[in-house]
């Protein structure tokens, strides 16, 4: 490894004036970070973005275009694919499927999951909360066989409500790992006070606290919501005709001996982007939930 | 005074008591009786299924076998542990390359800088992508006939590759996918861990003349060694789960020679595609285990050190 690499990237402006003695060994290298430093991370960029790019790209061509390699770059884009995916596959009753399960069962799952996380963090209830944890580990697949089993004797296979509950399965561990780490970091001081003022402690809960975890229920309900979204194994065997989601309507797409790969962009674009701009506006939050935890012991 | 109210309130005020007073088990029980429900229940049926010889159909008559399954599996050379194998190649692989790059660019994004929130939001957009929709859009890029990635290397005069296609070529081409798609989680918890550290022992090494490298390795790393294990942990059990990406390219089985069958991809086959239950419990339940015993030896590990 050399210097450069590995350096930890402090700008030359931003430390105070060296004295001779505390003079890095190789000032040279040193000053050279900064340029170093832009473009490798200008490069990485580049890697994570040009893929998602690409996708966008070939969702605009035509099939003929996107088989001609002369027309890698320049094309003359069209609408056709989104088109052809929207209308003709009715792509609308998969958008509205997948984003029917993800909310309700990220509305369940808060509902079920945030009480059950401020008990397990105000009372320490470790051994309750691996329980829950537990379904983070398992592999779905597991579960799969069992729940099939059990829904398809109660005439559930194919309705919502199966994909929602199997959903629900992974959200519901999340929020709760989510919110036991936010109610960790919530100070008791003003539940305190507001049971010395006459609350009792479970109106406190729903007068003081819920409102102070605004952030905390923003990031566990975003996630979740993402998840559910992306999620493709649960559905892709527990969803019928009429309630399939986004993912697995993409994939029913290769089952045929050639690949429309324009539509397939498109639909892939169609699937990615809502998640993407949600991400975007919420950028604070997801980050914030997908390191929860990263800095305890 | 009306007697009614007053037993109304009386009532209520009993209720609210006994609910404040229960409130911890109140809480918290909805949620641990779904789990329950929905995991308990269906885990120790997979742990039946996998000692009867359930076939075909779900309400088919079973018999029960013992641990003839678990002896059938354990023999099985020709796609259970060649399955274990690429599992452990694949999350090895993945999660490495991950934590190597990861460290790398969380320690170039460590320090504020102009322009630092659009690396951030790019990095970002990976990690929120549907997997599904990753899987397709790298089978198109990595089309042996049509993909980019054979146009970009004909640029340097380098020949076309098979890639997903290629027997030996997919289960790297894969890893790639995957390193692509989850890089930026370990940046952000590296960042979250690097950013939580105080300055000051990195400001001692450099008064006393380490180099960068000896402040990374000798300072840093140490500091950031419970943070390190998370992401490792979180990464780790996720990428042995790995399932919808390696769906999406190769489809059943893994591709026609089983070239990325991994242990879920293998359960999953055996389920649905050709509902050899009994057997693919079995494999569930080891796969299970195992996840467990890799849990147990890390954290373990950690708790000895500490």
């Amino acid at each position: 490894m050399t210097d450069t690499v590995t350096t930890h990237g402090v700008p030359e402006g931003a430390l105070p004036e060296p004295t001779p003695q505390q003079r890095p060994r190789r000032p040279h290298k040193l000053r050279a970070y900064p340029i170093f430093r832009v473009l490798v991370l200008t490069l990485t960029v580049l890697l994570f973005i040009a893929p998602l790019v690409w996708m966008v790209v070939a969702s605009l061509k035509t099939n003929v275009d996107i088989y001609d390699p002369d027309k890698t770059f320049f094309f003359t884009p069209t609408l056709e694919n989104y088109a052809n995916v929207l209308g003709r596959n009715n792509y609308f009753v998969f958008i509205f499927n997948s984003f029917w399960v993800a909310l309700w069962s990220t509305v369940f799952s808060l509902i079920l999951g945030v009480p059950a996380a401020y008990a397990m963090s105000r009372f320490t209830m470790h051994r309750s909360a691996m329980v829950v944890l537990m379904a983070r580990i398992i592999p779905g697949v597991s579960l799969l066989v069992p729940w099939y089993f059990i829904f398809a004797n109660l005439r559930l296979v194919g309705g919502f409500g199966v994909l929602i509950l199997s959903h629900m399965f992974v959200a519901l561990p999340l929020i709760v790992y989510l919110m036991m780490s936010f109610f960790d970091s919530l100070p008791t001081e003003l539940e305190d006070a507001a049971q010395v003022d006459g609350l009792t402690p479970i109106g406190a809960f729903l007068r003081i606290t819920l409102p102070l975890s605004v952030p905390g229920l923003a990031t566990a309900g975003i996630l979740s919501f993402i998840f559910s979204w992306n999620n493709f194994m649960f559905a892709l065997v527990l969803s019928g005709a009429n309630t399939k989601t986004l993912p697995v309507a993409i994939f029913n797409f290769v089952s045929y001996a050639s690949i429309d790969w324009g539509s397939l962009m498109s639909a892939a674009v169609i699937v990615t982007v809502p998640i993407m701009v949600i991400a975007l506006f919420t950028q604070k939050y997801v980050v914030s939930g997908l390191t929860a935890g990263a800095t305890k012991g | 005074m009306a007697v009614m109210v007053d037993t109304k309130v009386t009532a209520w005020k009993a209720y609210s008591t006994w609910a404040n007073h229960h409130r911890k088990w109140l809480f918290a029980a909805p949620a641990m009786i779904f789990v329950g429900l929905l995991i308990a229940v269906p885990l120790a049926w997979t742990v039946y299924l996998s000692l009867t010889d359930a076939q075909g159909s779900v309400r088919a008559e079973s018999k029960f076998v013992g641990i003839a399954n678990y002896l059938k599996v354990f023999g099985d050379t020709e796609r259970f542990w060649p399955a274990v194998l690429r599992t452990f190649m694949f999350t090895g692989g993945a999660v490495a390359a991950e934590m190597v790059l990861g460290m790398g660019i969380a320690l170039l994004l460590w320090r504020p800088f102009k322009g630092e929130k659009w690396v951030r939001v790019a990095i970002l957009m990976p990690l929120v992508a549907t997997p599904v929709a990753v899987g397709m859009m790298w089978r198109l890029i990595f089309d042996p006939n049509i993909g980019f990635a054979n146009q970009f290397l004909s640029w340097f005069g380098i020949p076309p590759q098979p890639w997903l296609s290629g027997q030996t070529t997919a289960l790297p081409t894969l890893i790639f996918v995957d390193v692509w798609q989850w890089t930026p989680m370990i940046v952000l918890i590296l960042l979250a861990g690097l950013t939580s550290l105080s300055e000051e022992p990195d400001e001692a090494a450099r008064i006393d003349g380490a180099s960068s490298w000896q402040r990374f390795r000798f300072v840093t790393l140490p500091l950031l060694r419970s943070t390190v294990i998370v992401a490792i942990v979180l990464r780790g059990i996720d990428a042995l789960k790995t399932f919808d990406i390696l769906y999406a390219t190769k489809g059943k089985g893994g591709g026609s020679f089983h070239e990325v069958e991994t242990l879920n991809v293998y359960a999953f086959g055996l389920s649905f595609d050709y509902n050899d239950y009994g057997i693919a419990s079995t494999v569930l339940i080891l796969f299970f285990l195992l996840i467990i015993a890799i849990m147990w030896m890390v954290t373990y590990r950690r708790k000895a050190e500490q």
